[in-house]
């Protein structure tokens, strides 16, 4: 009986409050962001603004996809949706293979590989940036897609998960596997990918938005604002010295930049859950 | 051959991208460049001898520390009093668990253009109305009030993460301990604190490292959004630093030494995570 604990008196009225204030609080930058992203910039420099949106949807969008500041924000959509498809399927790619040869596959030095792919589990982009950007520019990867990705997936993180899901897969089945002719590659292909098809699916999820959300690494990279992801771009949209900001669009494009991910965690919500925990234990 | 080749991909980018600039960053934290760039002089440990003596770096840790122990405590929190509540639903957590997660998905650069929107001293709409109150805010001139706004922004999209897991540890708590509690005569506040949190205390451990380990890193977006480090450098947490001296101030030997130290840092800390989490805590 669910009776037992707490009765549906009036702690149950104040709990369903408590949750909606919070809900409020958290949702109440989001919508002001929105409401601002309707508004005329007139509305907006002469405060209070308008706390209900206005009529100026379309063109404040308008404005920002087709030019916005230094560079149209469709064009950053687009430069933020190669980067983070491309860090979620190359890290997802590389991260396979290696975990399939090191769970499956008996060969010199699997002991050493594991280790220094452990030890990247440890080190954020963040700390060596100053030696990886002179990598980068070395190969002449400075703005460009493969500059932007191939240094995010240099970690093993999602290599350790496929390690531990591989370890879970009975030892039977590869077995088996073998037994019936077939070779390593056709057993990764026809029985483990198909098993692993939840687990690629919630990672995907998760570095997607990891990727999708990078703002150092493509503000040192990106000097050309066509190259400017869309996260990094809005910063470079507000006018150095004390020119008023066209927050209009300024809005308009935070909210634009939101959209994607958001999208992503709503409509995957389990995977993306179910993602974090398994990527964070 | 196999196994090696399958290998190679991850262990190329790795090699390149990784554990050539950590060496790097290892090597070049020993050297002074010369001001042109063209020699490097030998310094041994001289660049941490320098960082640790000077004011501006102690005081860029001594931020860090504040700033993460309050995103930390604020986001936590705030996280666990939501969860605690929707714990208590018997219907209806679902849908709450799906009003609060999103924020997750913003990036903290993103969190950092909302939370500055609110409070811009000349537009902003919360700033307005402190002003109608007789508050005069003011982040831009005052460090206690910067400070606060990127904690603020930091916490916020973290509330979402914490919320899930803190959630996730309540509804693993099983329902019969706290009800023979309740039938024994303990009100709300006494099951909570004898019972579910220190049942809870794993995942709040977790919590801990994890939001800490965020704070230091992953809030640079919402610190140069926001403040860029000011005024008077109040906000420039290491992460923010190692960008300011290396790209911005070009002193690529200070900025090397400071990234190993940060190294040190997140190194010590996976550690203790790992440790810590295999002992479970308290079960």
């Amino acid at each position: 009986m669910s009776g037992m604990v707490e009765k549906r008196g009036a702690g149950y009225w104040l709990t369903h409050v408590g949750l909606i204030i919070g809900v409020l609080i958290i949702f109440f930058p989001i919508w002001l962001a929105f409401v601002a992203s309707t508004v005329t910039q007139p509305e907006i420099v002469h405060p209070p603004m308008p706390l209900w949106p206005g009529d100026q949807f379309f063109n404040n969008y308008r404005s920002a996809l087709v030019s916005g500041v230094n560079a149209p924000v469709a064009k950053m959509l687009v430069n933020s949706m190669i980067m983070a498809l491309g860090i979620s399927f190359g890290k997802i790619l590389i991260s396979i293979l290696s975990a399939f040869a090191i769970v499956y596959f008996r060969f010199p030095g699997r002991k050493i590989f594991f280790w220094l792919i452990f030890m990247t589990l440890m080190l954020p982009v963040e700390v060596r940036i100053v030696p990886t950007y002179e990598v980068v520019a070395g190969f002449g990867m400075l703005n460009s897609y493969s500059g932007l990705i191939f240094p995010l997936i240099a970690s093993a993180t999602a290599t350790f998960l496929f390690r531990q899901f591989f370890m879970t897969v009975p030892d039977e089945l590869a077995e088996a596997a073998r037994v019936d002719g077939a070779r390593p590659m056709q057993f990764f292909w026809d029985i483990l990918l198909p098993m692993s098809r939840t687990n690629i699916a919630a990672l995907f999820v998760i570095l997607f938005i990891y990727g999708w959300n990078q703002y150092l690494w493509p503000l040192l990279i990106t000097t050309d604002p066509d190259m400017n992801t869309i996260v990094m771009g809005i910063k470079q949209m507000f006018p150095s010295g004390d020119d008023i900001a066209d927050w209009p669009v300024i809005m308009a494009t935070s909210i634009l930049a939101m959209v994607p991910p958001i999208i992503v965690v709503i409509s995957m919500q389990k995977l993306f859950i179910r993602g974090l925990v398994d990527s964070e234990k | 051959m196999l196994p090696l080749c399958l290998l190679l991909p991850q262990v190329i980018i790795t090699a390149v991208f990784f554990f050539y600039p950590a060496g790097q960053a290892v090597w070049q934290s020993m050297f002074i460049p010369d001001p042109f760039g063209l020699k490097s002089q030998f310094v041994g440990f001289g660049n941490f001898e320098f960082l640790f003596g000077d004011r501006y770096y102690r005081a860029a840790f001594a931020t860090t520390a504040l700033f993460s122990g309050l995103v930390t405590v604020v986001s936590m929190g705030l996280a666990l009093y939501l969860a605690v509540l929707a714990d208590r639903l018997i219907k209806g957590s679902g849908v709450y668990r799906t009003l609060l997660i999103w924020p997750y998905a913003v990036a903290p650069a993103v969190a950092g253009v909302l939370w500055l929107f609110m409070f811009n001293t000349r537009v902003g709409v919360v700033a307005w109305y402190l002003g109608l109150l007789g508050y005069d805010w003011n982040h831009v001139l005052n460090e206690a009030e910067a400070m606060g706004l990127v904690v603020a922004a930091s916490s916020w999209g973290r509330v979402s993460y914490n919320f899930l897991f803190f959630l996730a540890g309540l509804q693993a708590i099983p329902k019969s301990v706290i009800e023979a509690a309740a039938i024994d005569g303990a009100r709300f506040w006494t099951r909570f604190r004898t019972i579910v949190f220190p049942l809870l205390s794993p995942t709040t451990f977790f919590l801990l490292v994890v939001n800490i380990v965020y704070a230091f890193f992953e809030t640079f977006g919402v610190i140069h959004t926001i403040t860029s480090g000011g005024p008077q450098q109040a906000t420039t947490i290491l992460v923010y630093k190692v960008f300011a001296d290396g790209f911005v101030g070009q002193d690529l030997g200070s900025s090397a030494a400071q990234s190993v130290v940060l190294l040190v840092v997140v190194g010590a800390m996976t550690i203790i995570q790992f440790k810590f989490v295999e002992r479970r805590v308290h079960y």
